[in-house]
């Protein structure tokens, strides 16, 4: 039996809200939700973990704080210690002062560059990407609720539909693949 | 719900300001011979450091809470109270910053310099070219207009803004929607008076201690740790009514949004500390590096204590979405960051002041903890006013359902 997976189109958060509360309480995993905005308390419902892209974040800020200093170090101390304004040169903590406004910079640099770029490739959504979006209205005013039936081994496709029908459901369509 | 004042939150409060009395009275009679010297003075700046870092708390408290009615934050409604409980303090901390005032201009004690009159006269051996410059601005008259006109301002807006959330609680519907619309207005002018005299009762009361210098970035450097202290104190306070069950329907969203603004000032006093210094630093003209000089030479390791305390340990503790949710490890960062902002005061204050006969000892534990327990008391019996919940607000709902 081919797997089949199973979009249900919502019209309102709220009530889509409510619809993934009750097909999670009977057990069934819903794989993910399209909306055209975030939907506030919807990830625990579906059992969405949380972004690690807080620790990347932290990690290329980190990055850039390092790689600022070491720069520092290289290009105004080391290689060619630089008189500027008869600031104390020989030494990097001699002159840190100096180097704190770029250190900042560069780390604000690195953290939102790498954020930024990490969260397009994972999410997939790089320039020229091809979209992955199964219903083009999730763009507009519908949210769309998908559920597979490869997630779902203790119910079967009609099962699901039929639990998604009690619900105050806009369109539900189906699709093998 | 009501809060009541719990008798034994009361006797606590008042037992620490009893303690930090004694402890204070104990400092003065075991100060020596040689810290008898300087005692007046010691004791007037240390009445100028927690007279003014209280008033700046319950200052910050005010500005935050006209800050929320300018842009019409929903999620602060559940708290409006805890500022408002704060803020309770401002008549009392004016009359402290107007007493030291007022000793200065009657020549009780020295801590404004330029207030003596002999720097004026040129016959006296003590004139002064430069002050003479300012006399402008720095003058007996124009520093009491001044200095009323702040506190008028502030202790007056406190007075309405405390007086129209209680009306809004016995309103509904349209007149509702009016008096919100009108604190919105209220708040924004609010800020208008504020940003300008937060500046200048900072140039005022705290740089024209050292009047031969000057900072363009004093009066927010001084108003960023008056914000940090108030967004301390809030969540603090708040932690503390929930401990004790009120408030049941502020929920973790709310305590992590009060955590993230201890976290943001945090940066904003840390970025201001750092831009000051490092531009005196860079440009190192004699009479602007006076002032880290004085500071660098009989304050060293406390220069280091404040900035360490007020950057590195928010930034580091409370970065984590965990930390911030996470009460008992707000409360701890948030009274150690506390100590840190009375520390700066101390380090604006002590050094234009008293030089290098400076002390970090009972007399000024003591009457920290003096102000601490009537900060306390005073801030918590307001509470108890009225509901800690606010009953009618056009965003109430919004906020019962704040969630990040």
């Amino acid at each position: 039996m081919a797997n089949k997976v199973i979009y249900a189109v919502y019209d309102d958060p709220e009530v889509l809200k409510g619809a993934a509360r009750k097909l999670v309480t009977s057990g069934v995993k819903v794989k993910d939700v399209y909306s055209p905005f975030p939907v506030h308390g919807l990830d625990p419902i579906i059992g969405i973990t949380r972004t690690r892209l807080g620790i990347a974040s932290f990690m290329f800020g980190i990055t850039g704080t390092s790689l600022a200093l070491l720069g520092f170090w290289y290009f105004m101390i080391s290689d060619w210690p630089m008189n500027i304004g008869g600031k104390p040169n020989w030494t990097l903590y001699h002159n840190l002062p100096a180097f704190v406004p770029v250190m900042f910079e560069f780390t604000v640099f690195c953290a939102a560059h790498g954020m930024a770029i990490t969260y397009l490739i994972r999410n997939k959504t790089l320039p020229g990407m091809p979209a992955r979006n199964p219903d083009p209205r999730s763009t507009d005013d519908k949210f769309v609720m998908e559920v597979r039936t490869e997630d779902n081994h203790g119910h079967s496709a009609e099962q699901i539909t039929g639990m998604l029908r009690e619900t105050p459901v806009f369109e539900i369509n189906e699709r093998e693949y | 719900m009501e809060f009541t004042f719990s008798k034994r939150a009361r006797t606590l409060s008042m037992a620490l300001a009893v303690i930090g009395l004694l402890l204070f009275v104990l400092g003065y009679f075991t100060a020596g011979e040689h810290g008898a010297e300087h005692l007046g003075q010691r004791l007037w700046a240390n009445l100028l450091v927690c007279g003014f870092f209280f008033f700046g708390i319950s200052l910050g408290a005010l500005f935050f809470y006209a800050l929320q009615y300018a842009t019409e934050t929903a999620w602060t409604v559940m708290v409006k109270r805890v500022y408002e409980g704060m803020f309770a303090w401002l008549p009392i901390g004016s009359a402290i910053i107007l007493l030291v005032l007022l000793g200065g201009s009657l020549h009780w004690h020295h801590l404004y310099h330029w207030m003596d009159a002999s720097l004026y006269d040129p016959a006296s051996p003590n004139y002064d070219v430069i002050m003479d410059g300012k006399r402008a601005f720095l003058n007996q008259p124009f520093f009491w207009i001044r200095s009323i006109a702040f506190i008028f301002t502030f202790v007056f807006a406190a007075h309405w803004f405390r007086k129209e959330s209680l009306r809004m609680d016995k309103e509904s519907g349209e007149t509702l929607v009016k008096s919100h619309l009108k604190n919105y207005r209220r708040g924004a002018l609010f800020l208008v008076f504020f940003a300008v005299f937060s500046s200048v009762l900072a140039w005022d009361w705290l740089m024209a201690i050292d009047a031969h210098w000057f900072s363009t970035l004093f009066g927010w450097y001084v108003f960023s740790g008056m914000w940090v202290s108030a967004m301390i104190t809030a969540v603090i306070v708040a932690l503390y009514l929930k401990s004790k069950g009120y408030l049941p329907q502020v929920n973790n969203s709310h305590i992590h949004d009060m955590g993230k603004w201890v976290f943001a000032v945090s940066f904003l006093w840390s970025y201001l500390f750092f831009s000051q210094f490092m531009l005196i630093w860079y440009a190192n003209i004699p009479e602007e590096v006076t002032w880290i000089q004085t500071r660098w030479e009989h304050y060293q390791v406390l220069f280091w204590v404040t900035f360490f305390i007020n950057f590195a340990i928010p930034m580091v503790m409370l970065i984590s979405r965990d930390a911030k949710r996470n009460p008992r490890f707000l409360i701890g960062v948030g009274t150690v960051i506390f100590i840190g902002h009375w520390l700066d005061v101390f380090m604006i204050v002590m050094p234009g002041t008293m030089a290098d006969h400076w002390h970090l000892g009972l007399v000024e534990v003591g009457m920290f903890l003096a102000f601490l327990g009537a900060f306390v008391y005073v801030t918590l019996n307001r509470l108890t006013k009225a509901p800690l919940t606010p009953v009618q607000h056009p965003y109430l709902e919004e906020s019962i359902h704040h969630s990040i």
